[in-house]
């Protein structure tokens, strides 16, 4: 059985938290006294059915306000696969959380509710899912039984809908109409929607491959660990701990340990203490190298024949989280997995407008802007562009006071030839 | 890979972040299915190393007693550093106030000693069993999850948690709370349990006990430590527990599971979940679990 990770991303009442709870409901993921306590709400409230939406708002204020607030997980199996639900909030002000949501997942849910189409949140929505990699998309056309459960509607907002899809290069779109209050077409096809010949929901999330394997990928692995047990029978034995970031590795590859640069070749590769000739991303393994080499926490060591880039000066997207607006020479630490390294921004180039998707000039990144921005690093970096490899193309920016995490960091051109043309900014004012 | 793997390579990157990013870390341990799993989750993480932590123990006291053989047991074959601190010493030193009532729980006392703990030792992480799915609070907490000196977690200042990045830098006397397997389901521990052979204390397996049958209709195991009335219903039963808690405050369940495919089947066609069926103390209110968080539980 695989796993997949998707997420949910919609508006204050697009009936996300109804969508996810009528997934739970409809796979008998719910437990009786959880239903009980919504039962109890039911009555509380004097309402016709129970509000599934309360499977998913999980804090005081969420359940007092009636809306999400933080990313929460959900999780439930069908026979055929395991899902991991990362339902983000949709507020103006919680981009970062739908950042941090779409981070780890393979398809994105995109909510809309039928009697408004698409709006501006749908817009920016599958900008940020699409900009952080996820390459499957479903559009769900909710609340379809308020417009009458009418095609001609469904119709419009779909092909609105492929305007975006064309504008990002989305690669797998598909639309489903359904109703999660209702319960038509998320787990069972409706009687309801006679004209809609695609699978349901959950369906699909059961039959799209699983695109988490990065094994297309060159080989990447950093040294999160060195175990060194220096006893009497392990005198001399030190291993490399560390999860395989993307690829695939063989006892006797040869191999570069980046940055130092340094060549030698795999003696041993081991998963649970056992010896095995090859592993694979993501698994959690222990290098052991033919040669005694310095290599400590945060080094990679990468075949001889792949070539990540290994650079002290790189132009990455942002998205900035934090409070405090970011300026050009700002120093902070860039947290690349298990290597922090001091950092400082250079120079900010320009900023998406994610309504538009047009990118203008700016000197500034305010909370939630995505930015593109110059960094200069104290010590290389081993990175790939984030587009060809979603895990040694990712890092955070970290305040050195705090420890607050103030950024995602997309990798976005590693080679000087290809950075940005510098842009002017105007003043406010011309004399 | 199977889904199991890569749960299982998950919670090994997140230990050996642990143990990469802190000085001085801990891994609580309560002698229950979930911290024993990450025992295993540790060997695979650093053996033939030693863990980079001590195993620590609050004991409420009120422990189920093969629980606490099977903790002195584990630790000795595992050949790993075991911490214990008591409940009854922190209502001692600190002159609190022990709780009374038919059915006494040190639950929330727990927190003191844990807070004390990591003030003796400094530790500036500790790993915990918690889960995602055990409850609503649960989840939305972080993997990495900071608490400030009083170890208090606030949801609306929790980092974003970005890819697998996992950001433990804090300031003195902040510490952060990790949780491994917050992904998993009860099902999957099961299935782990299972796949890998984990030995795992008795009363999770089906056994005679005499209870007392509460006005709920769950089942608690008698104890020196609650007090019996005349007109309390008092019944034998095969049962087991699904989770290990304080004996004062954790139910028990009605069951003839012997094996873990036993109970793997048990909770295929469970309808209630783990903590609605076993723990007094998330009834009390809706955000029973949420408050206690806010003021430093696990």
């Amino acid at each position: 059985m695989d796993l997949l990770r998707f997420i949910t991303c919609g508006s204050v009442d697009d009936g996300k938290s109804t969508l996810i709870g009528r997934l739970l409901y409809d796979s008998d993921s719910v437990s009786l006294d959880v239903l009980a306590t919504l039962e109890k709400k039911r009555n509380a409230t004097n309402s016709d059915s129970v509000d599934l939406a309360l499977l998913t708002d999980g804090l005081k204020a969420e359940r007092e306000q009636g809306i999400t607030i933080d990313v929460a997980h959900k999780y439930f199996t069908t026979p055929r696969r395991k899902f991991i639900i990362t339902d983000a909030p949709g507020h103006v002000q919680y981009t970062r959380n739908m950042v941090t949501g779409a981070s780890n997942a393979d398809l994105a849910i995109v909510l809309v509710d039928a009697r408004q189409g698409v709006i501006e949140q749908t817009r920016r929505h599958t900008l940020l899912a699409s900009l952080l990699g996820i390459r499957y998309f479903v559009l769900a056309v909710n609340k379809m039984d308020l417009v009458g459960n009418d095609e001609a509607v469904f119709q419009k907002i779909k092909t609105d809908y492929d305007a975006i899809a064309q504008q990002l290069r989305l690669p797998h779109v598909i639309a489903i109409p359904l109703s999660a209050l209702n319960g038509d077409n998320v787990v069972r096809h409706s009687p309801s929607l006679p004209w809609y010949g695609g699978p349901s929901l959950l369906q699909h999330l059961e039959s799209v491959p699983t695109v988490a394997d990065a094994n297309p990928h060159e080989p990447r692995f950093q040294v999160q660990y060195v175990i060194r047990p220096q006893t009497e029978e392990l005198p001399d034995y030190r291993g490399y701990a560390g999860r395989i970031q993307s690829g695939v590795y063989k006892v006797g590859d040869k191999v570069r340990i980046q940055p130092s640069g340094l060549e030698t070749s795999i003696e041993a590769i081991e998963v649970n203490q056992k010896e095995v000739p090859s592993a694979e991303a993501p698994q959690a393994v222990v290098l052991r190298l033919r040669d005694d080499i310095d290599i400590s926490r945060g080094d990679s060591i990468v075949p001889v024949h792949t070539h990540p880039a290994v650079i002290r000066e790189l132009e990455a997207t942002l998205c900035w989280m934090d409070e405090r607006p970011l300026k050009a020479g700002r120093k902070l630490l860039v947290q690349h997995h298990s290597a922090v390294v001091k950092a400082s921004v250079s120079a900010i180039l320009q900023k998406t407008n994610i309504e538009t998707f047009e990118s203008v000039g700016t000197d500034e990144a305010k909370l939630n802007d995505i930015v593109r921005v110059r960094l200069k690093t104290a010590v290389p970096l081993v990175v790939d562009e984030y587009r060809s490899n979603r895990v040694t193309g990712a890092f955070i920016l970290v305040d050195e006071q705090t420890g607050s995490t103030l950024a995602a960091g997309l990798v976005t051109a590693t080679e000087e030839e290809y950075f940005t043309q510098e842009i002017a900014v105007e003043p406010a004012f011309s004399i | 890979m199977d889904y199991l793997d890569r749960l299982e390579a998950e919670a090994i990157h997140i230990m050996r972040e642990v143990a990469g990013q802190f000085e001085r870390p801990a891994l609580l341990f309560s002698g229950g299915k979930d911290s024993i799993a990450l025992t295993r989750l540790a060997e695979k993480a650093f053996r033939p190393g030693k863990f980079p932590f001590p195993l620590v123990h609050v004991d409420t006291g009120h422990n189920f007693p093969e629980v606490l053989a099977f903790r002195d047991k584990l630790a000795a074959d595992l050949g790993e550093k075991l911490i214990v601190r008591k409940v009854e010493d922190t209502i001692r030193e600190r002159g609190l106030v022990e709780p009374g009532g038919k059915y006494p729980s040190r639950n929330p006392l727990q927190t003191y000693t844990l807070l004390d703990v990591i003030e003796e030792f400094e530790f500036d992480a500790c790993i915990g069993g918690a889960r995602r799915d055990e409850e609503k609070a649960r989840a939305k907490e972080r993997i990495f999850s900071v608490r400030d000196d009083f170890g208090q977690w606030d949801p609306k200042r929790q980092r974003p948690e970005l890819w697998n990045i996992y950001n433990g830098r804090i300031r003195k006397g902040e510490n952060v709370r990790v949780f491994p397997i917050s992904n998993w389901t009860e099902l999957d521990v099961w299935n782990y349990i299972q796949r890998e052979n984990i030995a795992l204390p008795n009363i999770y397996f089906t056994h005679e006990r005499e209870c007392v049958v509460l006005p709920s209709g769950q089942l608690l195991g008698l104890s020196e430590h609650i007090t019996i009335d005349e007109d309390d219903e008092i019944v034998t039963r095969n049962v087991r527990f699904r989770t290990v808690g304080d004996s004062t405050c954790t139910a028990a369940v009605e069951s003839d599971a012997a094996t873990i495919d036993d109970i793997i089947q048990d909770i295929l066609v469970a309808k209630v979940s783990e903590r609605g069926a076993t723990r007094l103390d998330d009834n009390l209110s809706e955000t029973g679990m949420e408050d206690r968080k806010r003021n430093g539980y696990f």
